[in-house]
């Protein structure tokens, strides 16, 4: 890579959620914000070349990107009302303080993710206006056509114009409902890349659960105080600390007992441990997040697999139940309770799932796995065919049929 | 910037209205005559109805030599468009907290939709 692609990478990562929120908030408009960013961005690569690369990259980008929003409004006004356009083109209005925190880029992160936006389009929106992934990046990330992922950003887009969703950061007393509808977004991105939905991709991808790890600690620096997430975060590093350890050289997804902790990211460990121990000292009450973070830790503490304190993973669920009493949950805590008491009181409380949870491919998994150790082979069998029917992802199909195929 | 609230209920109409029975009725009317106060008040108000059934309703269609008219709504649907409020608000997020608090006083929910 040459100097001048280098530094545009570089500012792209650093500088893009900089340049499309400070161009929004000063037209308001973020179609116009995100076309005179990319305008921007495209420049540069022209103009560094001959010019060299400027001393502040990031101002010279939100400089250009509003010079082209404003070249693109007064292309579009031609011929309509002087005064909008004046109105559009004035010098930037006294600066309103009126939510909890003051930031362009937070608040672009809570437009793109209102709740009055379907989560999908806040997804899309949210990977394109802060991720400054492309369209087809994106497309490719949710494995539909560019086209569809573009009419969903239009759409979305459109209707953040139309019904005025406000720009701005949520107050005081709004903000962790709307928080908590950030991370949704970014751990559903995470999700994606910790195992991959479909066939057709890499079982793990590191591009997102990377992208979903750089917007969390992005968020993290402009919101240091919000438990959850913090919580969000360390989730995901003692999450992405085990990656190399997951998938087998021939392709099969690794069990968490199975995996050799020698190959887990042990500076990831360390820092998703002190982020833990933070929350946990604060002495608030924990979060989704934070609870799931905590699990992670027991896990990842433990140097060997049968060293677990699953006396503690199960309190932790316990407490997670309390606050979030879904299927998937408890399927989750039957998982540690079938270290902890056994497969056959795990089984009796996976079996009570059944009618929420019988077409998902973990429930199904699960199922079989305990089947197998009690030695009920054909059960077993059964549970895994059923897995197997509905798993997605390579490496865990790869896993399901050997298990499987073991009980012949 | 305006918006429409809709508020739905079933196509016809028991005789306590788009209520189950009389007393979520009498405590509905109860409520949401002091919220529509509020709109006043805050100066979010610019009109506000209920609608008789759908079943009262007739389409009609101009296009042509002489209009056509059909009885009942114009989509067929479980439940139709009850009744109303137009209000002037800031932005979706206030439009959406008067939404939620009208929501809770008609004992329904409401669709929130902004006007050109």
């Amino acid at each position: 890579m040459t100097q001048v692609e280098d530094a545009i990478a570089r500012a792209h990562h650093e500088e893009w959620a900089r340049v499309v929120a400070a161009v929004a908030r000063r037209f308001g408009d973020l179609d116009i914000a995100e076309e005179a960013a990319a305008e921007a961005f495209a420049t540069a690569v022209a103009r560094w070349r001959v010019d060299g690369i400027p001393a502040n990259p990031g101002a010279w980008l939100t400089t250009t990107a509003r010079r082209k929003a404003i070249d693109r409004i007064r292309r579009e006004r031609k011929r309509d009302d002087k005064q909008e356009e004046a109105r559009m083109l004035r010098d930037d209005g006294p600066f309103e303080p009126r939510g909890a925190i003051e930031d362009d880029r937070l608040r672009l992160i809570f437009i793109c993710c209102h709740p009055a936006l379907a989560m999908e389009a806040r997804v899309a929106l949210t990977l394109r206006m802060v991720g400054g992934l492309s369209m087809p990046e994106i497309a490719r990330a949710f494995l539909v056509q560019e086209t569809t992922m573009g009419r969903r950003i239009t759409r979305a887009k459109a209707k953040i114009k139309a019904a005025r969703i406000p720009y701005r950061v949520p107050s005081t007393q709004d903000l962790p409902a709307r928080v908590s509808g950030v991370l949704a977004a970014l751990f559903l991105v995470f999700n994606e890349g910790y195992l991959a939905s479909g066939p057709d991709t890499d079982p793990l991808r590191h591009d997102l659960t990377a992208e979903a790890i750089r917007l969390t600690r992005l968020i993290q620096s402009l919101l240091p105080k919000d438990g959850e997430v913090v919580g969000l975060l360390a989730l995901m590093l003692l999450t992405e600390a085990r990656r190399a350890a997951r998938v087998s050289p021939s392709g099969e997804l690794v069990t968490l007992g199975e995996q050799d902790r020698g190959a887990w990211d042990a500076e990831l460990i360390a820092e998703g441990h002190r982020l833990v121990r933070e929350r946990v000292a604060s002495g608030d009450a924990p979060g989704r997040y934070q609870i799931l973070a905590a699990i992670n830790a027991v896990h990842t503490f433990a140097r060997d697999a049968r060293d677990t304190d699953w006396s503690q993973v199960v309190a932790l669920y316990d407490q997670l139940v309390r606050l979030d009493p879904s299927p998937i949950v408890a399927l989750n805590r039957a998982v540690a309770v079938a270290e902890l008491d056994g497969p056959q009181v795990a089984l009796a409380s996976v079996d009570r799932l059944a009618d929420a949870l019988a077409g998902y491919h973990a429930y199904q998994a699960t199922r079989a796995d305990l089947l197998r150790r009690l030695g009920r082979r054909d059960q077993a069998r059964a549970a895994y065919d059923k897995a197997i029917e509905l798993a997605g992802n390579t490496a865990e199909t790869a896993y399901l049929t050997r298990r499987r195929d073991q009980l012949r | 910037m305006q918006y429409l609230m809709s508020v739905f209920g079933p196509a016809e109409m028991s005789e306590f209205g788009n209520y189950a029975d009389e007393a979520t009725m009498t405590k509905a009317m109860a409520d949401t005559g002091p919220f529509n106060d509020r709109l006043q008040a805050g100066g979010h108000f610019v009109y506000a109805n209920g609608l008789a059934s759908a079943t009262t309703a007739t389409v009609v269609d101009g296009l042509g030599e002489t209009p056509v008219f059909t009885d009942g709504p114009y989509l067929e649907a479980k439940e139709y468009l009850g009744g109303f409020w137009v209000i002037e608000a800031a932005d979706l997020d206030q439009a959406l907290a008067l939404a939620a608090e009208g929501s809770k006083a008609c004992r329904g929910k409401v669709e929130v939709r902004p006007f050109q």
